[in-house]
């Protein structure tokens, strides 16, 4: 009876924390964007600074009418949004975000390999919704999104396996336990690699090729309305959550704080994240999107050889100091 | 790992029945994949099928093995496939040319393989039974233990083999250099963006052709070759340096929907490139 309640427990606060910090990141997003455009951003809703405009954003996308184009595929259509979004959930259910197993909704052995596979998962979804939509727009777009995903899963997986090297584990609990300050140096060009390539992977600016509006209206969501749609939205944000933490976990040390100062592990773990995530929104904001070429140069000629180049370099230092 | 003495196929534990489960489950997708008339369900059923692979892993506590079944066949192979099925052709509906008429010779053939792989697990795994109370006999430290340890030859060749085979992969992609002049392959940058004019200067004239040697590099729609510069300036062989328009989105995707290339921008004078 009590493990059920403990997993019952567990479970209950990844999932709000799946339903909340996505919108969060997404506030936030309207109010950094407004700032550094210089503009208002929606102001009236709710009174105080707009604060409620998610959720009139919410009821919105609840109200509108839920369409399905005539020479659709109706099943996989209409699938796509929840495959798109569940991976997610079970990628949070991963993350430690403080010491101890009490930290984390549940200990994957392989925990690396895990969020990694599920991540690349999501990405089924945007293949299926690009298909099924009957629009060359969204074919576009799903085309766009497959190659973007086979360019930046592999320096991805490169740097997370440098640090999973440095650790001498895959479990990201283990890996936590094993950080060390230096590693910070150590794995700082892994990190950006990874953070790079992650945002690649969400399709979030300067890497949303596979959604410009100006070229291919929406991509992949074209024909999507209401909830459905509203659901890919909150897929991107849940990766926002998802990439945050993740780096965070893997390459700044989740709940250990600077000088030896681990105690509230957990509020350093939200820290760091929170940081990420207006790193991810500032990025948003200053660069203009790339071409689909250059997206590809990117990844190919600059992020895979700076990851082998890391894990050479993991590989010599754990050498040396064993 | 027990003798078989232990334990009786009369009473399965529950491990063991959604064992059985999951497996009726992928042997139901891996034959709908190969039986449906439409070519993107397949590729679709196709995940079902390797995802109940992986849970089949995860039951026999090999769970490093299941992740890394999710990660390369779901995650990459299933990608590359709907991939491949968007650029060339990805029907709404049913594709009744995909009918193969080697039917029969593909049953048998599947059905030989089956029997025989069957017929090797069973007779090489007939009484040893996992410990499921024990330590994870599938874990990560145990897997890469037994790798790096008792198959590292066979570890080592297959990293040779996947070697050559991207080696081989590249070699192909690469364009002939029997050429002593290069078409002007991705040259589209140095004009502004009109149709493809077969370039009289050298060999390779042709859009279709030179569609043929563009380097799939997962980047298709966007790579089709724009042979308006002048003679003598395309010496764009390497693939695009950075300095072209932005793609033309409207007439250069092949075969979109209809299987037939639309071939490129249809009208002559579209100047679009530079002003974005």
């Amino acid at each position: 009876m009590n493990d059920a309640l403990d997993v019952a427990l567990r479970l209950l606060i990844v999932f709000v924390v799946f339903l909340t910090f996505p919108l969060l990141v997404g506030q936030t997003e309207h109010k950094v964007m407004a700032h550094m455009q210089g503009r208002l951003g929606p102001m009236y809703a709710g009174g105080f600074h707009g604060w409620a405009q998610l959720v009139a954003d919410g009821v919105k996308f609840a109200q509108k009418e839920d369409i399905v184009p005539a020479g659709a595929d109706r099943r996989v259509f209409q699938l796509a949004p929840a495959v798109a979004l569940l991976p997610y959930l079970l990628v949070v259910l991963v993350i430690p975000v403080g010491p101890g197993e009490g930290a984390v909704g549940q200990v994957v052995d392989a925990g690396v390999f895990f969020v990694l596979a599920v991540m690349g998962v999501g990405v089924l979804g945007s293949l299926m919704a690009g298909w099924a939509s009957a629009n060359k727009f969204s074919l576009l777009g799903g085309l766009r999104t497959a190659a973007q995903l086979l360019a930046y899963e592999l320096p991805m997986l490169l740097t997370a396996a440098s640090v999973a090297m440095a650790a001498g584990t895959v479990s990201l609990p283990g890996i936590l336990d094993a950080f060390e300050w230096w590693w910070l140096p150590w794995q700082i060009v892994g990190a950006v690699v990874f953070f790079v390539a992650g945002l690649a992977e969400l399709q979030r600016p300067p890497f949303d090729m596979p959604v410009a509006d100006s070229e291919i209206i929406f991509g992949a969501y074209t024909e999507y309305t209401g909830l459905r749609f509203a659901l890919f939205l909150l897929a991107e944000y849940a990766g926002i959550v998802v990439l945050c933490g993740l780096t965070t976990v893997l390459f700044l040390g989740g709940w250990h704080g600077p000088f030896g100062a681990d105690g509230l592990g957990w509020v350093w773990t939200l820290l760091k994240t929170a940081v990420l995530a207006f790193v991810v929104i500032w990025l948003r904001v200053t660069y203009p999107r790339l071409r689909e070429d250059q997206l590809q140069k990117l990844s190919w000629t600059l992020l895979v050889p700076l990851s082998l180049a890391q894990i050479a370099l993991t590989g010599i230092v754990k050498v040396v100091i064993s | 790992m027990n003798l078989a003495a232990t334990h009786g196929f009369l009473s399965p534990t529950g491990v063991e029945i959604a064992f059985l489960l999951v497996g009726l489950v992928t042997l139901g997708a891996a034959v709908v994949t190969v039986t449906t008339p439409q070519l993107v369900h397949a590729a679709l059923w196709l995940v079902v099928a390797l995802g109940g692979l992986a849970v089949e892993y995860l039951l026999l506590t090999a769970e490093f093995i299941a992740w890394v079944q999710v990660l390369i066949y779901v995650g990459s192979v299933v990608v590359l496939l709907l991939f491949g099925l968007m650029l060339t052709r990805a029907p709404i509906g049913r594709s009744p040319d995909a009918d193969s008429g080697n039917r029969w010779a593909a049953l048998a053939v599947a059905v030989a393989a089956a029997a025989a792989l069957v017929w090797v697990v069973v007779d090489a795994f007939r009484t040893t039974w996992i410990d499921l109370a024990g330590a994870a006999a599938g874990s990560t430290e145990a897997t890469g233990a037994s790798l790096f340890q008792n198959w590292v030859l066979p570890f080592e060749a297959l990293s040779v083999l996947l070697l050559a085979a991207l080696v081989g992969a590249i070699v192909l992609s690469r364009k002939a250099t029997t050429d002593p002049v290069p078409p002007p392959l991705n040259s589209r940058g140095v004009g502004g963006g009109s149709r493809p004019v077969p370039d009289p200067s050298n060999e390779c004239t042709g859009p279709a052709e030179q569609d043929g040697t563009v380097p799939d590099d997962g980047s298709g729609p966007t790579r089709e070759p724009r042979s308006d510069a002048p003679p003598g300036r395309g010496k764009g062989a390497l693939p695009d340096d950075g300095t072209g328009s932005t793609p033309d989105l409207n007439g250069s995707v092949p075969g979109v929907r209809s299987g037939t290339a639309p071939g490129g921008g249809e009208k002559p004078a579209r100047q679009e490139g530079g002003t974005r």
